[in-house]
């Protein structure tokens, strides 16, 4: 091993591992997003096996045990965005990132090392996080005969596709505050992106929600949770695809403003 | 050694350095002095690589920073006193930054000791007061063991303890052979630490000299003499040595170019009583605004605001 010093990728990845791991905001988003992913979905299936008996014609039919399950990555995505934000923005707020500058003079590697760390961090809690959240949820609403199975058709596409987005969402917050610098404003952003975008785009007339609305980022990257065919949103894989391409574009324009801007 | 040439840095229309050229050398503590604004900051930023020059270079021991393979342990610098993340503990902070460069945590409790934190190093640094977090970034410049130190203001905030404690740091890095790059506001802050002087003022160079040039031209030499026998005495002091002397209203006269020493020799050997013989130091902050009043960036104004 050579221990000479030296600046290399896999040192900088250490280090971004030991500043997400050195914070209290991270283990409580961390464990927020958890619970959120995990908790929410089960308390719906525990609600709605309980309503089961009462339930009016209506609502039944309404009721899907598999999209219902995983109902926590509408505030999930939130949280893990918020933390992307954090990891970044929490360095320029504090002052933090001109020492972290002057020990990686070169700067991508310090954005290469955080995308890493929390993509894989995203990727190791959301994907127990959404079977958690499905197979709990199944074993509450067998009670009532109203469970889906993991064999079922879509199922296995859907939950790991929904730990994929959130995943793909969290190397999304990481360029966009690496481009916004700013933790407030980023937040902002990416609110009205991911949540209020898609919300503005329903009211369009319907010619051009079917033009528009499928490219919205997070109608995009939801696409991989869609069952059945719907022509507002592109098909699975090419939605989730197009979301990976917006995440890879901002993580670029951050990579490319990391490097030339005055730190 | 640091090598600074032809910077000019703009920010916008604003000029912050304009065509800035010196060098720093080993063996010695250099000052950094000008008043706010001048550019300090910035050309310190530039040194390390955190802002791009508009033009010229500023180079480190023949490179740019950003192209050493281990930067911190080339340069060390203290720039602004909270570069840490509050949330984070002093001794992790440090780990974070030694653990990009492969500095081990040997190391990292070394500077620990040495800055005098070791107590609060497991505190999260967002409580530590002005002169801890001073320690903190001197903790973080030092760990690298680098050749060269750069500090900016870095006796802000400390308590007299400290700033001994600053000076002495100080000094001995550079007794050590390293190259010390010190920036103030403070002329007399500098004269008691620097060997070495770079002035500016609003981005330019004003003075490249030494401490000890800069002193005695400052302090200009007079000396202020008493006697019942001045005219006399005006007459053999000015025969003996190129001096001028100005007779002033009190009937003092003060000498101008020469030292306590050659005026109370030549009293003693003409027999003439002397009442009075005093070394006029001019202050060295005066000297010092002197020199720089041209360029300073805000002024305050000492009438009614218009």
């Amino acid at each position: 091993m050579n221990s000479a010093p030296k600046v290399t990728q896999l040192r900088v990845l250490k280090s971004e591992w030991k500043k997400a791991t050195t914070l209290r905001s991270t283990y409580v988003a961390v464990a927020v997003a958890f619970l959120t992913m995990a908790g929410i979905g089960i308390i719906i299936s525990w609600s709605t096996a309980d309503d089961y008996g009462q339930v009016r014609n209506g609502h039944r039919h309404r009721f899907d045990p598999l999209i219902d399950s995983l109902s926590g990555f509408l505030l999930a995505q939130l949280v893990i965005g918020v933390l992307g934000i954090l990891l970044v923005g929490g360095e320029y707020s504090t002052g933090m990132i001109r020492a972290s500058l002057s020990a990686v003079p070169k700067r991508l590697p310090m954005l290469w090392g955080k995308l890493v760390v929390f993509v894989t961090v995203a990727l190791a809690t959301m994907i127990p996080a959404v079977l958690i959240a499905f197979f709990v949820s199944q074993n509450v609403l067998s009670s009532k005969h109203i469970q889906t199975t993991w064999d079922a058709p879509y199922v296995s596409r859907v939950v790991l596709g929904c730990a994929v987005y959130l995943t793909i969402l969290a190397a999304f917050s990481i360029g966009l505050a690496t481009i916004m610098r700013n933790i407030a404003g980023s937040i902002a952003v990416l609110v009205g992106i991911i949540i209020v975008l898609p919300a503005i785009a329903t009211g369009l007339p319907e010619t051009w929600a079917l033009r528009i609305n499928k490219y919205l980022p997070s109608n995009a990257g939801q696409a991989i949770m869609n069952v059945g065919k719907d022509p507002l949103f592109l098909s699975p894989m090419r939605g989730l695809l197009l979301f990976a391409v917006y995440a890879v574009g901002i993580v670029g324009v951050g990579a490319v403003v990391l490097k030339r801007r005055d730190a | 050694m640091i090598q600074v040439d032809g910077l000019t840095k703009k920010y916008g229309d604003k000029v912050a350095v304009d065509d800035l050229s010196f060098s720093v050398k080993p063996g010695i503590v250099t000052g950094f002095l000008g008043p706010n604004g001048a550019g300090k900051s910035t050309t310190m930023r530039v040194i390390v690589g955190l802002d791009a020059p508009t033009k010229g270079s500023a180079l480190v021991n023949g490179k740019r920073y950003a192209q050493h393979t281990a930067p911190m342990c080339e340069v060390g610098a203290l720039l602004e006193a909270k570069a840490v993340h509050a949330g984070r503990s002093a001794r992790n902070h440090l780990k974070c930054l030694a653990l990009t460069t492969g500095i081990s945590t040997k190391r990292v409790d070394e500077v620990i000791e040495q800055v005098g934190l070791a107590d609060v190093a497991g505190k999260r640094a967002g409580g530590f007061s002005l002169g801890m977090g001073q320690r903190l970034g001197i903790a973080s410049a030092l760990l690298g063991d680098p050749a060269t130190v750069i500090m900016d203001e870095p006796v802000n905030g400390l308590d007299p303890e400290g700033i001994l404690w600053v000076r002495g740091l100080l000094r001995n890095l550079a007794s050590e052979g390293r190259t010390v790059f010190v920036s103030s506001h403070l002329m007399s802050e500098m004269a008691l630490t620097a060997d070495h002087l770079i002035v500016v003022g609003r981005g330019k160079l004003i003075a490249d000299t030494s401490v000890a040039d800069f002193i005695t031209q400052a302090s200009g030499g007079a000396v202020i003499v008493r006697s019942p026998d001045s005219d006399r005495l005006i007459e053999i002091v000015t025969h003996a040595e190129s001096v001028t002397a100005v007779k002033q209203p009190d009937g003092r006269i003060s000498f101008v170019g020469t030292s306590c020493e050659l005026i109370g020799d030549l009293a003693a050997a003409n027999g003439i009583t002397l009442h009075e013989l005093t070394a006029q130091q001019a202050s060295l902050e005066q000297a010092f605004m002197d020199m720089t009043r041209d360029s300073v960036e805000y002024h305050a104004s000492t009438g009614a605001s218009q």
